[in-house]
């Protein structure tokens, strides 16, 4: 077996109008989400740790278009988006930012740690790269219990270069697991460019050595890491092991709140902007196929903003958690037959 | 309507800062992203984009003014179709600062508040049983602590379909203890599950098959090798419950001999009772005797939480009657009095309850009438058990295979001081491990490691006899 490398030219557009024009709902309210997110950060409601996802929309939208029920997701911190692509509700995941009982995790998680078994989301992991052998777990589960179920674990190119990425790699490809590893590479890790902290730059060669094939997809655009996915995840759900999709995208923010981001120049964020946006690129070919008006986006990006209104009021509305809260949780109970 | 444009924090601690520069001016159309101005703390500079579209209608604070307060209306944008001219800020920066002020007294005085409240709260004790009676005429049979492992996986195996068993050599080669012997050829490969040499990464998958409802029992060939491990046991396995608002669980056993083997050296050596008794969200067990390791066992393995369970290679091979029930569990969270006496309490867990029995017996000898527990949980701590005791004997040595600084003998001391300051004759003891990384030497290794003459000396001490 052999790892390839695929040009990251558009992938041929393929997609229904409704499909495109779900995306773009879809990505626009990551986009919208995560810059109220940041703005109730500024204000000070927001506090800690807050990582957020814009620039990175058609990763885990274009995968999640791929998925099925019972498919689990697991990410690390960077994990706003990939809760809301996985419809989570927008409220619990803003009012957990703010710390209150009406979020995901009652307000004791915070950005980093969100969970939804409902929604096959298992969070939201604060240490870099420990979501690797726990979504390879997840896989590991479904192939024990005979389900054709895919796990799809997402990491960044800094998680790339943590060990036990390779000790899951290594395990996932020996025992034929149903993971497909998302290597999200925003050209980043925190402050150090790929270049500074890889060795083997183009991260999709990661599996050789495991016999796990990978490819580079253009990840600014949404239907060709549908395409990609599609594939990748066929052949995780055919039972033939794990794969590798490294994702090219670009974060535009800071690593976090308090990153001033002087590690790259202005003009490569807003060159990236301007040429590679992600939804400005759906945008362009929903108009071109004649898909929608101007006018009809424009109303989709309204509703998006009182979908992101209203979240942000919930979060600010909903009450701090009670104080008895700082004990439960802690241990199930055991129950005694 | 008018948006106002405040001065954002930028960092978790940032109260004020410099707005050094205006890169747009009072008029010009700013879509969201737009870099607008720069500000300064002492620890960077920072750009402010807009997180709105519009028109900059009014700029309140100018460039160069320092001391700006988060939060305070530095400029208003008029959204579409909105006069830039006529539109007003809703607060200015003067009310802006008053209000957060207000706001940020009232925080304190919440967290104060409920600060209070917390220290005066006691995490809530749960509720355990008491180990349920033995019927009379049960007969009881000889077993290996090896054996009586193996036999509670066998049984919760057989129990439950969800349960496995993976880690280093558990199925080909029997286990490298034998603690797993004869699982593979009973549940076949899928549920006895060799890994490689891979314990950061096993720990963790076990992890994931857990959150997805599994119940992994992952064997450790030492717990020594799980400090590489320790991040998926404590932040992944521990936590995850408390950060998930109660929505996740981790059903998970990760268990393995533990402490001091023979003539192994320092890497090989150590007792991680203190480590894991230290993380809210395990549970942390570590029997003594056959029917214990049995009982409690089959109780991790049923357990919705994670239970960290740490075995002794030096007992494995020690036989105990072990009760010929066809389900002995016991409850985790519960110590046992394994001799009642009325002078001194002897605290052990693990190989050190042999020493303190035996050390127990040489008392005897020399008229000092000994009690001595099995903790056999060391997390949640049946502290009431040990209390009670020294509420009787007046008098305690907490004994363990660990070092000193921070052990569980240290927190046994601390509950015994607090709760029984009033009936303690003496100071508490503790023997323990001398301080230093386990030496080879066979001389210089026995005497790093406590054993029961080190328990007499300490319970003679404590007891004013010499």
């Amino acid at each position: 077996m052999a790892t390839k490398s695929k040009s990251t030219k558009k992938a041929p557009s393929k997609a229904s109008k409704a499909e495109m024009l779900k995306y773009y709902r879809d990505m626009l309210l990551i986009r919208r989400f995560e810059e109220k997110a940041g703005q109730l950060y500024g204000m000070g409601k927001i506090a800690g740790f807050c990582h957020l996802y814009i620039g990175q929309e058609a990763v885990v939208t274009g995968m999640q278009s791929c998925l099925k029920e019972g498919d689990q997701i697991i990410t690390g911190y960077r994990d706003h988006g990939h809760m809301l692509a996985c419809d989570m509700e927008p409220k619990g995941v803003m009012a957990e930012l703010t710390g209150r009982s009406g979020g995901y995790s009652k307000g004791k998680g915070g950005s980093m740690h969100m969970f939804s078994k409902e929604k096959n989301f298992y969070g939201g992991h604060g240490i870099v790269g420990a979501q690797v052998p726990i979504g390879t777990g997840l896989g590991f589960a479904n192939k024990y219990r005979g389900t054709d179920n895919v796990a799809v674990a997402y990491f960044g190119d800094g998680a790339a270069n943590q060990g036990q990425v390779y000790e899951a790699f290594n395990m996932a490809s020996l025992w034929d697991l149903p993971v497909v590893y998302v290597i999200e590479n925003n050209m980043y890790a925190m402050g150090t460019s790929v270049a500074r902290h890889a060795s083997e730059t183009e991260l999709f060669k990661r599996g050789i050595s495991f016999e796990i094939e990978g490819e580079e997809v253009d990840g600014m655009d949404v239907l060709a890491v549908r395409e990609a996915g599609e594939k990748a995840v066929k052949y995780a759900r055919s039972g033939k092991g794990p794969y590798i999709l490294e994702m090219k995208t670009y974060r535009y923010r800071g690593h976090s709140m308090s990153d001033p981001a002087k590690y790259r120049k202005r003009e490569e964020v807003d060159d990236i902007r301007s040429h590679h946006d992600p939804i400005e690129g759906l945008k362009g070919q929903i108009l071109e196929h004649g898909h929608a008006t101007e006018d009809e986006l424009k109303d989709i990006d309204k509703e998006i903003k009182a979908i992101v209104k209203d979240a942000a009021d919930f979060s600010l509305e909903s009450p701090e958690p009670d104080p008895s809260e700082l004990w439960t949780d802690v241990l199930k109970d055991v129950e005694v037959a | 309507m008018s948006v106002d444009i405040l001065m954002p924090a930028l960092s978790p601690t940032m109260e004020e800062g410099t707005l050094s520069k205006w890169l747009k001016k009072e008029g010009d159309t700013i879509s969201s992203g737009d870099v607008i101005a720069e500000i300064e703390t002492d620890k960077a500079t920072m750009e402010v984009e807009a997180v709105d579209e519009g028109t900059l209608a009014k700029i309140l604070v100018a460039e160069g003014t320092e001391g700006v307060k988060v939060n305070a209306v530095i400029a208003v944008l008029a959204e579409e179709g909105e006069d830039a001219d006529s539109v007003e800020a809703k607060g200015d920066a003067a009310s802006a600062d008053a209000k957060e002020d207000t706001s940020s007294s009232d925080k304190e005085e919440a967290a104060s508040d409920s600060a209070d409240k917390a220290d005066e709260a006691e995490a809530p004790k749960a509720k355990v049983l008491n180990d349920p009676s033995i019927p009379e005429g049960t007969s009881f049979t000889d077993t290996t602590v090896r054996d009586a492992l193996r036999d509670a996986m066998a049984e919760e195996m057989r129990r439950d379909e969800a349960v496995f068993v993976m880690g280093e050599e558990v199925a080909e080669y029997q286990g490298a203890y034998k603690v797993t012997r004869e699982l593979l050829q009973e549940f076949g490969s899928k549920r006895v599950v060799d890994t490689p040499i891979t314990e950061h990464g096993f720990a963790g998958l076990g992890v994931g098959a857990a959150f997805a409802g599994l119940k992994p029992i992952v064997e450790f060939m030492t717990f020594n090798f799980a400090m590489q491990a320790i991040d998926q046991i404590i932040n992944s396995a521990g936590k995850t419950l408390y950060m998930s608002g109660g929505q996740m669980g981790c059903p998970i056993v990760f268990r393995g001999p533990n402490g001091a083997a023979s003539r192994v050296g320092a890497q090989h050596s150590q007792d991680y009772a203190a480590w894991y008794g230290h993380v809210p969200g395990l549970k942390v067990v570590a029997p003594y005797d056959a029917a214990d390791a049995k009982g409690l066992l089959k109780a991790a393995i049923r357990d919705p939480n994670p239970v960290v369970f740490l075995e002794h290679e030096l007992l494995y091979g020690n036989s105990f009657p072990v009760p010929d029930l066809d389900d002995h569990v016991l409850p985790i969270g519960k110590a046992a009095i394994k001799r009642e006496g009325t002078d001194v309490t002897l605290v052990a867990h693990s190989r050190m309850v042999g020493f303190a029995l035996e050390a127990a017996n040489i008392l005897a000898e020399q008229g000092i009438d000994a009690e001595v527990i099995d903790l056999r949980t060391i997390r949640p701590l049946d502290t009431d058990t040990v209390v009670e005791s020294v509420k009787k004997t007046n008098r305690i040595v907490c004994c363990e295979e660990g070092w000193r600084f921070f052990g569980v003998g240290a927190e046994i001391a601390a509950t015994v001081t607090a709760e029984a300051f009033d009936y303690l004759d003496a100071p508490p003891a503790r023997v323990h491990q001398k301080d230093v990384p386990l030496p080879y030497a066979a001389n210089l290794e026995a005497m790093s490691l406590p054993d029961a003459d080190d328990i007499v000396a300490a319970a003679r001490k404590v007891c004013y006899v010499d």
